[in-house]
């Protein structure tokens, strides 16, 4: 495992990592927690001429509690996400799937914002974020804009950032009323990608029915894709067992799973529809419980 | 020689000496857990070079043309090596172990996707990789063969056309058993149960992967070749025959070795090159493989594709059994196994059960994937045995309507049946099946689980109970039938007692994790009463061990461990005479407890075995030779047959096809236990790779032959976090004729295992007609077992 040669700096401020990419051009790339982009330059599939390392960056390592969202900066860890009480107490679907990020060691290291710029469509995290409706903070020379995750993700390993941006921050909103998530995930080992993720978030108005809902798919799709028309199954509607059951063929339709090593496309998208179910059943449970 | 019924759960040595039966730590572990191992790729020379191998990226082409100018100029670079230059040194191609050849570097076309084109020889290793992409390949693509119906079908491409000859595809066909007979027994049946199942193509995968320092001294002719070998003396030999070079300057050493598991039997192109480069350079030379090197190119294990029938009758008694065997061999037929045996030990696929007629015709097809078929840790495809018997027995008890575990305790061969001799050839040593299988059931409580099983399925959960109650076949050989190359298979140890009474032991086995430096310590303990801390066991340099054939195939406890009781003992009868001479008796009148001698009747007149050693060197009886060291070669009389009952509950989510493993019970049976905490760790290591086989562990190919399983991303090995729990039991049985009644152990557990596992999932499916799914038992292929069961 030896990677081709690179040329490297560590910045300790936002403005110099900037100013270094719009130096540097294509050629470099952002190191964060570097747990996809290492292993892709040590396998040669990914030969950067420049590594912009950014760990040494102060006060990117943050989440607060901003009105309506919570703000996770670009130097969080997946691991931070497990032990945050912030995020436990806002964020069940992100609580549920911190765990299943890699293994212990990736999570040590790896970032969240990272893992949501790669877009690689069976990581996690952007599936959680869509059936959250998150926002992405996107940072250059020029100044900040805030990407919604929807136009965010743009296809298999493409986001929408523009050369010179980097990714700052995620914006994750909080429920309004009584709401729940949960991220269901079928993995060979830990430390796996997912064969299928389904995330999920609830939100249940005063009349008990359905507010808002949040649905969405990793690793069937080119990308992580969310199922609006299972969302709007539920939206406004009375959770039923039949209802959740509606809402998963509805996901399963919207998946286009192949057929690969990890199993057939009739049983992913059989999978979907379970594990959609599933996941609603936990959020409900959640979102009920909830005074 | 024969194992008295006191040895069993018996101690006959105090903590202090530390013999058999005693859970004594690992030696080894002191550095190992400092990180101080000292492996090959911890080895650097002066002057030492790097090389890096340039691989074919496609299944089956003709090479046309190869560009090397532009990696030859980097700077840094030294050599660029090619087929075409290995030819001149009548090194292009090299024998297997199954007598076939295989290609060093490829001359004429290249034959599974990773196998070795070109080599860079650099100063550093990240020139030598970097160099790899300035070399320009040009390839003729050719249909590439990847399955063995493929390669069997009427006008398949042919891949061995470098082979004289050789016409088809066929790698090897051979047969065991009696035919007419095993037909007869079929026509008089009942009943017949058929099962047709694959066992995937796996990968040994050890953690440290292959590779070698080649030293070779330009002036001296002499070659130091440090190398991840599971058995170094034979490889030497191996070194002498293939390069013409002469043995007595050729030293291989193995020095500490990151697991084995059958993937460092094999000589591989990398170590050739990397001599054959040291030797023209007159440099030191590292070649280091990557992961996905190891997975792609080095010897895979299993690929067999299966068909097995049991013949009944009314009671349920098997009457006999017939398979036949489809194996995926590779490119080059490469299987590490005894010389008379195509199929490795198959033919003991009879199992643990008592029947008089079988038959068993093996095939082997070359195709479009890396060559291999090592036993991984398996002794020669007793795995595949294992796994084919131990689901026909359970799908047979299915069929006709009985109990599994009844089933199997009616068709046991009994104690008293022992030395029983197998309708494949095989004389089993020694055995007690149904005591071993009714203790994992009274662990597991069995009545109480299938009422369990009964009522969850009534609520519409599928429970399912599975078990294998195998028989090994391990420790080979005896000399008569078991040879690699030619080269029996006996093993050796040197034991060498210094005058302090501390003792150095040499074997010609090597460890790659086993435990060697203990365990061999405790024998020596056990029989001279030396502590076994006092005992240095050294392996793995040919210039300074006994030859032996090396540690694969379950064979270091049951061939060196018995060389080294047999040494011991050897100098015990000497050093009873040289504690005579001390005690002015006569020898006869002499007993012996662990670590003394005394006077029959007076056992305050006694010298212990350090009074001895010394003496030995410092005050010698007249009439014997000064010192007290020997060696001995143990060529056993046969091979030791371990067994055990495996017992593992599942629960299936009918929904998704995913299963759990809620219970995994083992109970063993490897006769004498040397060391109980190593005989559980090889066992629980077994269990985890059983467990890895049955659940997602298989290298396969797409249409192109492209490896789908190059890395651990996609090869999937299992931590501590997904492994289930094992609850280990044992009986012990000792081996009537192995010198301490040991039968080797390290394999059990990875060829009983996976059937077990299998046979669980099954259990669970059983009453919806499914008789059979594939390994692994991947989710979607047991959903889709579930959406196509009849039942």
């Amino acid at each position: 495992m030896y990677p081709p040669a690179f040329n490297y700096s560590a910045p300790t401020s936002v403005e110099e990592v900037l100013a270094t990419l719009a130096k540097e051009g294509e050629g470099a790339r952002v190191l964060a927690g570097g747990q996809s982009l290492i292993p892709m330059m040590k396998l040669r599939l990914a030969s950067p001429s420049y590594l912009v390392d950014i760990n040494d960056v102060d006060g990117l390592d943050y989440i607060t509690d901003v009105n309506g969202h919570v703000a996770i900066g670009a130097l969080v860890r997946h691991n931070d996400i497990v032990k945050s009480e912030l995020i436990g107490s806002t964020n069940h679907a992100m609580t549920d799937a911190a765990p299943w990020i890699a293994d212990p060691i990736v999570r040590n290291r790896g970032t969240v914002c990272g893992s949501i710029a790669h877009c690689d469509p069976e990581g996690d995290w952007n599936s959680v974020m869509l059936a959250a409706r998150a926002e992405v903070v996107a940072q250059s020379a020029a100044g900040e804009r805030v990407i919604p995750i929807d136009d965010f993700i743009v296809d298999f390993f493409t986001n929408s950032l523009e050369p010179g941006e980097i990714v700052k921050e995620v914006r994750v909103p909080k429920y309004t009323g009584r709401g729940g998530g949960a991220y269901v995930k079928l993995e060979r080992k830990i430390g796996d990608y997912a064969t299928v993720g389904v995330a999920t978030q609830l939100e249940l108005g005063d009349d008990g029915k359905i507010a808002k809902a949040g649905i969405a798919m990793t690793a069937v799709n080119s990308k992580n894709t969310r199922a609006a028309a299972a969302e709007q199954v539920l939206v406004g509607e009375t959770p039923s067992d039949e209802l959740f059951r509606e809402a998963g063929n509805a996901a399963a339709q919207a998946s286009e799973p192949e057929t690969n090593v990890r199993g057939t496309e009739e049983w992913k998208r059989e999978v979907v529809s379970v594990y959609t179910r599933r996941g609603l059943e936990t959020a409900l449970a959640q979102a009920q419980a909830q005074a | 020689m024969t194992t008295t019924a006191d040895q069993v759960g018996h101690l006959h040595t105090p903590p202090e000496i530390g013999g058999i039966g005693h859970s004594v730590r690992r030696h080894e572990d002191d550095r190992f857990i400092q990180g101080a191992g000292n492996y090959v790729d911890d080895i650097e020379l002066p002057g030492m070079l790097h090389m890096a191998i340039l691989r074919s990226p496609v299944a089956h082409a003709k090479i046309l043309s190869i560009d090397t100018s532009e990696a030859t100029a980097l700077e840094g670079v030294v050599a660029v090596v090619t087929g075409e230059l290995m030819a001149e040194h009548n090194l292009a191609w090299m024998p297997t172990l199954s007598g076939d050849t295989q290609a060093v570097l490829a001359t004429d076309k290249v034959r599974f996707q990773g196998q070795e084109v070109a080599a860079v020889i650099a100063t550093h290793p990240y020139i030598a990789r970097d160099a790899l992409g300035l070399i320009f390949v040009d390839y003729e693509e050719l249909p590439a063969i990847t399955s063995p119906q493929q390669a069997m079908a009427d006008g398949a491409v042919l891949i061995r056309d470098d082979k004289e000859g050789q016409a088809d595809n066929l790698a090897y066909e051979w047969e065991s058993g009696d035919k007419d007979v095993t037909d007869r027994a079929f026509a008089e049946a009942d009943k017949i149960v058929s099962l047709e199942t694959h066992y995937p193509r796996s990968h040994p995968s050890p953690l440290e992967t292959c590779g070698a320092v080649a030293d070779v001294d330009p002036a001296s002719g002499q070659v130091t070749i440090y190398m991840t070998s599971q058995a170094p003396h034979a490889h030497r030999t191996v070194f002498a025959l293939v390069a013409g070079l002469p043995e007595q300057n050729i030293r291989i050493i193995s020095p500490d070795i990151g697991g084995g598991f059958g993937n460092k039997v094999p000589v591989y192109p990398g170590y050739v090159i990397a001599t054959a480069a040291s030797l023209l350079i007159g440099k030191p030379v590292k070649w280091v493989e990557s992961r996905t090197e190891n997975l792609i190119s080095t010897g895979f294990a299993r690929d067999y594709h299966m068909k097995g029938e049991l013949a009944l009758n009314s009671e349920g008694r098997i009457l006999a059994l017939r398979t036949e065997i489809l194996s995926d061999q590779g490119a080059f037929f490469a299987d590490a196994q005894p010389t008379k045996f195509k199929a490795g030990l198959f033919h003991i696929v009879t199992g643990s059960y008592d029947y008089p007629a079988a038959h068993v015709v093996a095939r082997g097809a070359y195709t479009n994937k890396a060559p291999g078929g090592v036993a991984y840790r398996c002794s020669f495809r007793v795995t595949e045995a294992s796994y084919m018997i131990e689901r026909l027995v359970q799908n047979a008890a299915y069929d006709i309507g009985m109990d599994p575990a009844e089933f199997r305790a009616l068709n046991f061969i009994k104690p008293e049946q022992f030395p029983y001799h197998s309708p494949t050839g095989f004389v089993y040593d020694s055995g007690d099946y149904e005591t071993a299988m009714r203790k994992a059931l009274g662990i597991v409580d069995y009545e109480a689980l299938r009422k369990e099983q009964a009522e969850a399925r009534a609520e519409g959960r599928l429970i399912g109970i599975g078990m294998a109650s195998f028989t090994e076949v391990v420790g080979a050989g005896n000399s008569k039938d078991y040879d690699i190359l030619g080269l029996k298979m006996f093993d050796s140890a040197e034991l060498r007692v210094h005058p302090t009474g501390k003792a150095i032991l040499k074997l010609g086995v090597k460890s790659q994790g086993q435990g060697h430096e203990t365990t061999f310590a405790q024998i020596v303990a056990e029989e001279l009463g030396i502590p076994a801390g006092d005992i240095k066991v050294l392996e793995g340099d040919t210039d300074n061990t006994p030859y032996g054939l090396g540690t694969y195939a379950s064979r270091s406890t049951p061939v060196a461990g018995a060389a080294t009781a047999m040494i011991s003992r050897t100098l015990r009868e000497k050093a009873r005479k040289i504690a005579a001479h001390l005690l002015e008796a006569s020898a006869d009148d002499l007993d012996w407890e662990p670590g003394k001698f005394f006077v029959k009747g007076s056992p305050e007149q006694s010298v212990t075995i350090q009074d001895v050693a010394f003496a030995a060197y410092t005050n010698p009886p007249p009439d014997e030779q000064p010192g007290l060291e020997g060696v001995h070669y143990y060529d056993p009389p046969n091979m030791t047959y371990p067994f055990g009952t495996y017992v593992v509950v599942v629960e299936v989510d009918a929904e998704t096809g995913e299963w759990n493993v809620d219970r995994m019970i083992a109970v063993d049976d490897c006769g004498v236990r040397i060391n109980p905490m190593i005989v559980d760790g090889q066992i629980m290591g077994g269990l985890t790779e059983g467990f890895a086989a049955a659940t997602n562990q298989f290298i396969t190919f797409d249409d192109e032959g492209n490896c789908i399983g190059s890395n651990f991303m996609d090869y999937l090995v299992p931590t501590a976090w997904e492994t289930p729990r094992f609850e280990l039991d044992e009986t012990v049985t000792p081996s009537p004729h192995h010198p301490i009644g040991a039968k080797g152990v390290g394999e059990s557990a990875t060829v009983g295992s996976p059937a077990a596992y299998v046979n669980a999932v099954i259990d669970a499916l059983a009453h919806l007609g499914v008789r059979n799914i594939d390994m692994p038992l991947l989710p979607d292929r047991v959903w889709s077992a579930i959406q196509n069961a009849t039942g």
